[in-house]
């Protein structure tokens, strides 16, 4: 029984940390452009903005 | 010239909040612009770079999948015409969105998304508990830990049945008020009474849990449902981009010879408007002076740009290639041909969302049986004299052993199948309903350029050049974008010319390219006019081919003509007459002259056929054939099939065609063959036979389980197998469309 008592929580804790990954995920817009970032990735230039504005963008 | 007037919308803003214009520094502003040929990484990469370096803007983020570019600028140091302009000179057509609302679908498809991921954490735990409850049914698991288990699921269901099924009721509790049924209301009621009855019974202490059931009820759906409304906001954001294609600024010239900035909204008839080359021309009219090649792709489907000149029509939507211009319009706004394409798109559009899908028809006929047999069930248990708690009870259990599932799997699970199997064979469908649409067609009508043709010029008369003509032709070739030039240099590369590109090239606009030799020579390819050869002298077989382009090596020298045609697809002709073979009528209306129309018609063997359609008139055409009975599968390409692409019963297009009619079609053809036309009908015509095999099976279920649950008989463990067996079966016969061997 202790088992279970371990197991349960366990489980549901490691299924909140997955689906509380993707809410944020999707809240700061890492599924708005998914054909450019395919792209994006391939890319090695300089930021063409300052760095930090970019999550500010995404979260509009 | 008098100053430009330059008002963007941002100050206007400003004027109106009473915010001080001067107060430096200036609170950003945002515009969010589309990008009508924004199409790779590439691209992408180019329009963040160009405007991430131009003054007074914050930032840029491009985004590829939605065409847009969402910019933070300063007002003071820029604007959204001067980004726009910035944007036109690297070579990228933008519109403003400032004026739409701009965020809606993509916000729908988010909250549809969490509401799935919520609904996918619930099913999958309480999967894990639900099992270990029905393994220990057989053994030796103990009340307590049962009733544990039960608890916890139920802790992880209500939450998630309350949050992540709002879709449902809330469509439920709309057509209910409007007096309606749609699938939504058994499954509202469903999952409504299967969780409140296994609460019941989780607090009694029972057996008769249901809390898997209703949460992977709600996972399964959600996704169909997720699928559904991306594939619409994706169609709703193309059709805005386009609507912002009206609009932008455009530079007047008064009788006095002053020009000023006009926003496209504020012009009319009988203004003067002057169109610098790269730009785009926002009303319908005609040249009062210049040449220019325009590109008119947008509203004819056509590839190759028309060269225009004094009293020629220009349509709004175009876009000016090559030299300046001066047009007085005729027609501006909201009476352009572009405004009249869109809004006879719209009408069509919502005409073809009167069809009630087939899922719809069988719940109509399905909620009223099974609320009558639950009430059937209770009134008889009362009257048996069971007491009204164990009436209740079994009146419950018999909606839900007969809760939708294998009913809602039925249809979607074919669907999936069969839109997987399409996409593996070069057909891409976009609307949820086209399969079902198509597979109710009898009449198939083509279009041509573009459709049953290839779209792009091709070098008729490669055989009668030598190399060496073709070879020199092909290296000034390789300097002009424009689509003839293109194809002298594929012929030149297809033939194993090797084509070496030369220096020293300009390009005359509408007439030509010309390079002036060391020796003082000038080699000329173009128009007849560019190459010195008057209209007489153009020989009787090269204007019956409609040559279009002609070489000369030096002054003086004779010229070569290059003669062009726009192919027939290779399958064309085989795809028209298995097509008939099938005994579907085939029609071939086009927007293009007699001749060409004609001469397509009967290469393809088409016999009925229709020249000089404009977009109304196609449409007219349909509802012609619609009104003796006929349905109709529309294939096109142009703008000025969208509406006729809308208002077919279904409708398809190639991968090449304009966006709009892309999205205004139910599925994308891949490829260069004709032939996935064949293949989509025929998957359609199975994936509906499918779906009626698949309702079969969900009624026989029911037709063993209701009288079983009816008579009380129902065990959780019965209720499990029975529920997951048909839901399993109905998908496992979904599947086998995907490798079935179809023929039409």
């Amino acid at each position: 029984m202790t088992a279970l008592a371990w197991l349960i929580p366990a489980a549901l804790v490691l299924g909140l940390l997955g689906l509380g990954a993707f809410l944020w995920a999707l809240r700061t817009g890492q599924f708005e452009d998914l054909d450019g970032a395919a792209y994006r990735v391939l890319d090695d230039d300089e930021p063409p903005t300052d760095g930090n504005d970019r999550g500010e963008d995404r979260d509009r | 010239m008098a100053f430009a007037v330059d008002i963007d919308a941002g100050a206007a803003e400003r004027v109106v909040t009473g915010e001080p214009l001067a107060r430096p520094p200036a609170k950003p502003e945002n515009a969010v612009l589309a990008i009508e040929n924004m199409n790779c990484g590439g691209c992408m990469r180019k329009i963040e770079r160009v405007l991430g370096t131009a003054p007074g803007i914050a930032s840029v983020r491009a985004n590829l999948s939605a065409k847009r570019v969402t910019v933070a600028f300063d007002p003071q140091d820029t604007g959204t015409e001067t980004i726009i302009k910035t944007l036109a000179d690297a070579g990228f057509r933008a519109a403003d969105l400032a004026h739409n609302n701009i965020d809606d679908g993509n916000r729908a498809n988010q909250d549809l998304l969490r509401r799935l991921a919520v609904a996918g954490f619930a099913a999958a735990n309480i999967m894990l508990l639900s099992v270990s409850v029905w393994a220990g049914l057989a053994s030796d698991m103990d009340a307590e830990v049962q009733s544990l288990f039960h608890w916890l699921s139920a802790l992880i269901a209500l939450p998630t049945v309350a949050y992540s099924g709002q879709p449902f009721f809330r469509s439920a509790a709309t057509a209910l008020k409007a007096w309606r049924l749609n699938m939504d209301v058994p499954i509202s009621l469903a999952l409504t009474l299967a969780t409140g009855m296994s609460l019941v019974q989780t607090i009694r202490g029972s057996e008769q849990v249901y809390f898997d059931a209703s949460v992977s009820l709600v996972f399964f759906l959600l996704i169909g449902r997720y699928l559904d409304q991306s594939l619409r906001s994706r169609a709703k954001g193309a059709a805005q981009n386009l609507i912002g294609m009206k609009s932008g600024w455009a530079t007047v010239v008064a009788k006095d010879g002053t020009s000023e900035r006009m926003p496209a909204r504020a012009l009319g008839p009988g203004m003067r408007v002057l169109v610098a080359a790269g730009e785009r021309i926002f009303v319908d009219g005609r040249i009062v002076s210049g040449r220019a090649d325009i590109d008119e792709q947008l509203i004819t489907g056509e590839s190759i740009p028309r060269s225009a000149a004094d009293g020629d029509r220009v349509y709004a939507g175009t876009v000016c290639l090559t030299a300046p211009i001066e047009v007085e319009a005729t027609a501006a706004d909201n009476d352009t041909l572009l405004a009249e394409i869109t809004r006879l798109m719209e009408t069509a559009e919502q005409n073809k969302g009167r069809y009630v899908r087939l899922a719809d028809r069988a719940a109509a006929f399905y909620a009223p049986v099974v609320h009558t047999l639950g009430l059937i069930t209770f009134l008889g248990w009362m009257w048996l004299g069971g007491g009204w708690e164990m009436a209740l009870t079994t009146a419950i259990s018999v909606l839900i052993i007969t809760c939708p599932c294998a009913l809602a799997l039925a249809v979607p699970a074919v669907q999936v199948a069969a839109t997987s199997r399409l996409f593996n064979r070069g057909v891409i469908m976009t609307a949820a309903d086209g399969l079902e649409r198509l597979a109710e067609i009898d009449t198939v009508v083509f279009d041509k350029t573009g459709t049953l043709t290839k779209g792009a010029p091709e070098l008729s008369n490669s055989a009668g050049i030598s190399e060496e003509i073709l070879a020199a032709a092909a290296a000034l070739a390789t300097n002009s974008r424009h689509p003839y030039a293109q194809a002298v240099v594929h012929a030149a590369q297809s033939r194993g010319v090797r084509v070496v590109p030369t220096d020293g090239v300009v390009e005359a606009p509408g007439a030509g390219l010309s390079r002036q030799a060391a020796s003082g020579d000038e080699e000329r390819l173009g128009s007849a006019e560019w190459c010195g050869i008057g209209p007489n002298s153009i020989s009787a077989d090269d204007t019956q081919a409609g040559a279009s382009l002609w070489y000369r090596p030096s002054r003086g020298s004779p010229a070569t003509a290059f003669q062009f045609v726009d192919a027939l697809r290779a399958d064309a002709a085989e795809t028209v007459a298995t097509l008939r073979s099938a005994g579907l009528g085939v029609l071939l209306v086009s927007g293009d002259q007699e001749a060409a129309v004609k001469d397509a018609a009967l290469t393809a063997g088409i016999e009925d056929w229709f020249a000089g359609q404009r977009p109304d008139e196609k449409i007219a055409q349909l509802r012609k054939l619609e009104a003796a009975g006929r349905c109709v599968l529309m294939v096109g390409d142009g703008l000025n099939d969208a509406p006729a692409l809308a208002a077919a019963h279904a409708s398809l297009s190639p991968a090449s065609a304009v966006e709009v009619s892309q999205i205004a079609s139910d599925g994308i053809v891949q490829g260069q063959r004709l032939a996935p036309v064949i293949e989509a009908v025929a998957v359609g015509r199975r994936t509906r036979g499918m779906s009626l095999q698949n309702f079969a099976i969900a009624a026989a279920y029911n037709a063993i389980c209701i009288p079983l649950a009816m008579a009380g008989f129902v065990t959780p463990l019965i209720a499990a197998i029975a529920m997951s067996a048909s839901s399993i079966v109905v998908t496992a016969n979904a599947l086998r469309l995907t490798t079935a061997k179809l023929k039409l």
